[in-house]
């Protein structure tokens, strides 16, 4: 076996351990009526194990991949996100022993278990390094970053546990239908997962011939059958479908048929559920996170914002600064990583001054926590894929 | 200023909520609240004290955390707007006319409009500029407003409080005093234990540790105050340096804004990943990319022209050092940095021709047109010879019958030639271009014949020189131990008093951090059988509580 192939291996039994605890966390929370008893500990505790082991499993993916490619895993999109999953566990972990409540890890796990399950969506070779990325500050740099950004998920773990708990889902409300439109989000995650396996597993390809923005003739291969084609496209492969719609230049129509396609999957997927279960999905998880003290939530969410920021601040930025000086010339040239970046950090700051005022803890910060999970998600999904920019190595 | 008089007969300063001294509510609003606001408990804020002149009205305004906020919330809505499109930076063309069409030719309308408004050079623009100068008289102002109140409250603090002060924080316990005199000895015992400070006080106990965490935020804000100032500084002459320069192989260039260094390329390297020699474990990202490069370098010398020298003097020139500079690996030298930034490969050097009879075939000897200093004269001896009478170094094709060249870079050369032979002494003329020869005044018997080319890489070096780093530097270090003080450390202050009834109460504050009071309060309780205390803020603790007590 390969250096490679155990590192896959190891990815993998981390995996299905984070599935095993979720599934004890889960066994904690439902089975337990106050916030301590011994079944809960019991529980808890074996939850907690499992998650090391798979922790432990985890690190081992990054150590062993690191000595494979002879630079730490974090230098595309899926080792990027993978390490981001990883340390989102490590994270939780961490709050764990300070906080001992497996409610946190009912919902931590299953968001580093998509966003495993969605970095593995992405090429998973090992890529030799480009000239810009060939420092030491790419450890350095990226690694904090992406730890200072897991810590500050943890906020928004512990903020959707307590806005489960605390909407009343019995009444129309505004609250409700965005708690409901959080998780739908997670679930649209899921339909990436499967739109991309599915087609994968079919094997599908589809090249064309097109026109790009810059007036130049460019070929492109999709992976998911075209349901936008290209500006001015011309069908290479015969047998394929035929795009139901042609794009202007300045659209990708190929991630704009990801994103459809991903979309169609994720409302099936969610339809089914809804099906299943009868309900909305945040009224599933309401009477589990009833286990939860409200008070004790809300200073989780505040102490990750604290334990994070300075660490996200050190990594995204300071660090980020300095490599920029070294490789590009200059510390700072708003390029669209970058930007979004600062304004992660503009956002956690504003977000620790709003907790000054009157009003703004239990449910308002609670949405504020989410909203920044939102935006380092868009920073690392969104800024890649759809605004180029110096960052898209991927 | 009016004084505001406590029932405990201290003065206090106008625009106070709590009495400096005891802690009394004063103000019936903090009277009505259940928990205290706590942070600059006992003094007065300058904003909450002026409300007159102008200066007030202004630092008033910059003093208030909510309009902070608010400039924080703006800057970021207007620096993701700055992301939709690519800035004028990053956009390939550098006059306005070509940036403007680039805009509505590559985005349409909405690119137009884009540019119209100047979101394209957003970062650049007086407004957004405004707004972080804004951002940083707020962090100025707000920070002086609060610190020097902070600082007044926390050196004076009396170790007794008053009652309504004590009930009204979070953690809060009333009861029994089981242990008399000696409640009082062991929770002091065990909160120095704990590593607070103590201080004993008739019948009170006041514990507090981490106070300098309190201090974090108005480090952080100075570290920010003086990355900005460190940033304003960039744009006075003589401390900020950004110039590019182009290179080619055996070039000798003086480095612009440098004081007389110059710089000899000696070789432009280009290197990509090879299948056969990367690691096995690049073969598939290889396959699948295609060319990947994995280095880009010039190997420099580095000269300094002699103090002595006249100015464009470049033949005493005096070595430095030699250097390979490479992406992240920048040449540095007496406060500058030169930076591989960008290449262009195979430009053209040196054209060689045959002077060759067009019948015959039989060649009249060579010649090599150097085609950044091309000559005039092309002796090849036997009588034969050519003259050069015009060079256009980037052809573009003819105008009115004369040919044009679109730039001085030698990327299309063509040539005008009288060629002379013992056979044609007049000389015959000829138009000699790339794969293309025309001969203007009717047919020739001798034709140049294009042989060869010899080529040159050519290096785009990015020259800097920031006199203001270690500024930058120095705000980033201070902001770092600001926020690391504020976040990982907290302030927590336990009072534990006897009442005039002889009870006991406990109450117990932090900044930050509810978990390690309280966890520190556990001990001190069942140290010295201090009554249980509730969270006060924990309403559904108290009411679980109240259920327990119900049913029990």
């Amino acid at each position: 076996m390969t250096l490679v192939s155990i590192s896959g291996n190891l990815l993998f039994i981390a995996f299905v351990c984070y599935l095993v605890a979720t599934l004890f966390f889960g066994g904690a929370v439902k089975g337990s009526k106050t916030e301590t008893t011994n079944f809960e500990k019991r529980w808890g505790r074996i939850g907690i194990v499992v998650t090391i082991i798979g922790f432990i499993s985890n690190l081992g993916y990054f150590v062993t991949r690191w000595i494979a490619a002879g630079h730490a895993p974090v230098s595309n999109l899926f080792e990027f996100t993978t390490a981001f999953g990883m340390m989102i566990v490590g994270a939780f972990i961490l709050i764990y022993f300070l906080y001992k409540t497996p409610l946190l890890g009912l919902f931590a796990l299953p968001i580093a278990i998509i966003i495993i399950g969605f970095a593995s969506m992405f090429p998973r070779d090992i890529n030799p390094l480009i000239p810009a990325l060939k420092s030491y500050w790419l450890y350095i740099h990226v690694i904090t970053a992406a730890l200072g950004e897991s810590i500050l998920a943890m906020s928004a773990v512990a903020g959707l546990i307590y806005l489960t708990k605390n909407i009343d889902l019995t009444k129309k409300s505004k609250q409700r239908f965005w708690l409901e439109a959080v998780m739908f989000t997670l679930v649209l995650t899921l339909g990436f997962v499967a739109a991309s396996s599915t087609f994968k597993f079919m094997d599908y390809e589809a090249s064309f011939n097109y026109i790009d923005k810059e007036q130049k003739a460019e070929e492109i291969t999709y992976d998911m059958p075209p349901i936008f084609g290209m500006n001015e496209y011309e069908a290479l492969t015969p047998g394929t479908m035929e795009p139901l719609a042609e794009t202007p230049p300045i659209v990708n129509a190929k991630k704009l048929t990801t994103v459809t396609w991903s979309l169609i999957f994720g409302i099936v997927l969610y339809g089914l559920i809804r099906l299943i279960i009868r309900k909305p999905i945040s009224a599933l998880l309401q009477p589990l996170a009833k286990k939860a003290n409200s008070q004790l939530m809300d200073e989780i969410g505040y102490r990750a914002v604290l334990i994070g920021f300075p660490v996200f601040t050190l990594g995204a930025l300071i660090f980020a600064m300095i490599w920029a000086q070294e490789a590009w010339s200059r510390f700072w040239g708003w390029d669209p990583k970058e930007v979004w970046a600062l304004i992660t950090w503009l956002f956690y700051a504003a977000f620790l001054h709003l907790r000054l005022s009157k009003g703004w803890q239990g449910e308002k910060s609670a949405w504020l926590a989410v909203i920044g999970f939102i935006i380092i998600m868009f920073n690392l999904i969104a800024v890649n894929l759809i605004i180029a920019g110096l960052h898209s190595y991927a | 200023m009016n004084k505001i008089i406590c029932a405990c007969g201290h003065e206090n300063p106008e625009g106070t909520v709590l009495c400096g001294n005891c802690g009394r509510p004063l103000t019936e609003e903090a009277e009505n609240l259940k928990l205290v606001d706590m942070r600059y408990e006992g003094s007065a804020r300058r904003s909450q004290t002026y409300n007159k002149s102008i200066v007030d009205k202004i630092w008033n305004f910059f003093s208030s955390v909510r309009v902070g906020v608010w400039l924080i919330v703006i800057i970021l809505v207007a620096a993701a707007i700055g992301t939709i499109l690519p800035q004028v930076l990053y956009v390939p063309a550098t006059v306005e006319a070509d940036i403007a069409a680039y805009y509505e030719r590559v985005y349409g309308t909405f690119g137009k409009i884009y540019y119209e408004l100047g979101l394209s050079d957003l970062y650049g623009s007086w407004w957004f500029q405004t707004l972080i100068g804004m951002l940083g008289i707020s962090l100025i102002v707000a920070s002086l407003d609060r610190v020097i109140p902070l600082y007044k409250s926390l050196k004076k603090q009396r170790t007794r409080r008053h009652e309504s002060f004590m009930k009204r924080q979070r953690l809060f316990a009333i009861g029994e005093n089981k242990l008399g005199e000696e409640t009082l000895t062991r929770s002091e015992q065990k909160l120095t234990e704990l590593g607070y400070h103590v201080k004993r006080e008739d019948g009170a106990v006041l514990g507090e540790r981490g106070r300098f965490s309190r201090w974090g935020p108005y480090i952080n804000h100075l570290g920010l105050i003086i990355f900005l100032f460190g940033v304003m500084l960039r744009a006075l002459p003589g401390f900020y340096v950004d110039e590019t320069m182009w290179i080619r192989e055996g070039e000798t260039r003086a480095i612009p804004e440098t004081p007389g260094f110059y710089l000899e390329s000696k070789e432009f390297i280009l290197e990509t990943y090879d299948k056969d020699q990367a690691d096995d474990v690049f073969d598939e990202a290889i396959d699948r990319v295609g060319t990947i490069a994995s280095n880009y370098q010039t190997d420099v010398v580095l000269y300094k022209k002699p103090e002595d020298a006249l100015p464009g003097q470049t033949d005493k020139l005096e070595e430095v050092k030699k250097d390979s500079i490479q992406v992240n690996e920048p040449l540095k030298f007496d406060g500058f940095a030169v930076y591989q930034m960008d290449f262009r490969l195979d430009e053209l050097r040196t054209m060689h021709f045959d002077l060759s009879n067009k019948a015959s075939g039989e060649s009249l000897g060579e010649l090599s047109i150097d085609l950044v200093e091309p000559e005039t004269h092309y002796d090849l001896g036997n009588g034969a010879e050519v003259e050069l009478l015009r060079y256009y170094p980037d052809f573009s094709g003819f105008e009115d019958g004369e040919p044009q060249t679109k730039s001085p870079v030698p990327n299309n050369p063509a040539f005008l030639v009288k060629m002379t032979t013992p056979e044609t002494p007049e000389g015959e003329t000829s138009f000699v271009a790339i794969k293309q020869t025309v001969e203007p005044f009717g047919e020739n018997e001798f034709k140049l014949e294009f042989k060869n080319v010899d080529t040159r890489d050519v290096s785009g070096l990015t020259i800097r020189k920031d006199k203001t780093l270690w500024i930058l530097a120095l705000g980033g270090l201070i902001f770092m131990i600001g926020v690391a003080q504020g976040s990982y450390w907290n302030h927590r202050r336990i009072w534990i008093h006897e009442t005039k009834d002889g009870r006991l109460a406990v109450a117990a504050h932090t900044n930050k951090n509810w978990l390690n009071v309280k966890k520190d309060l556990d001990a001190v309780t069942e140290a010295a059988s201090l009554p249980p205390y509730d969270d006060q803020q924990d309403l559904e603790a108290l009411e679980e509580k109240k259920d327990g007590e119900k049913s029990s």
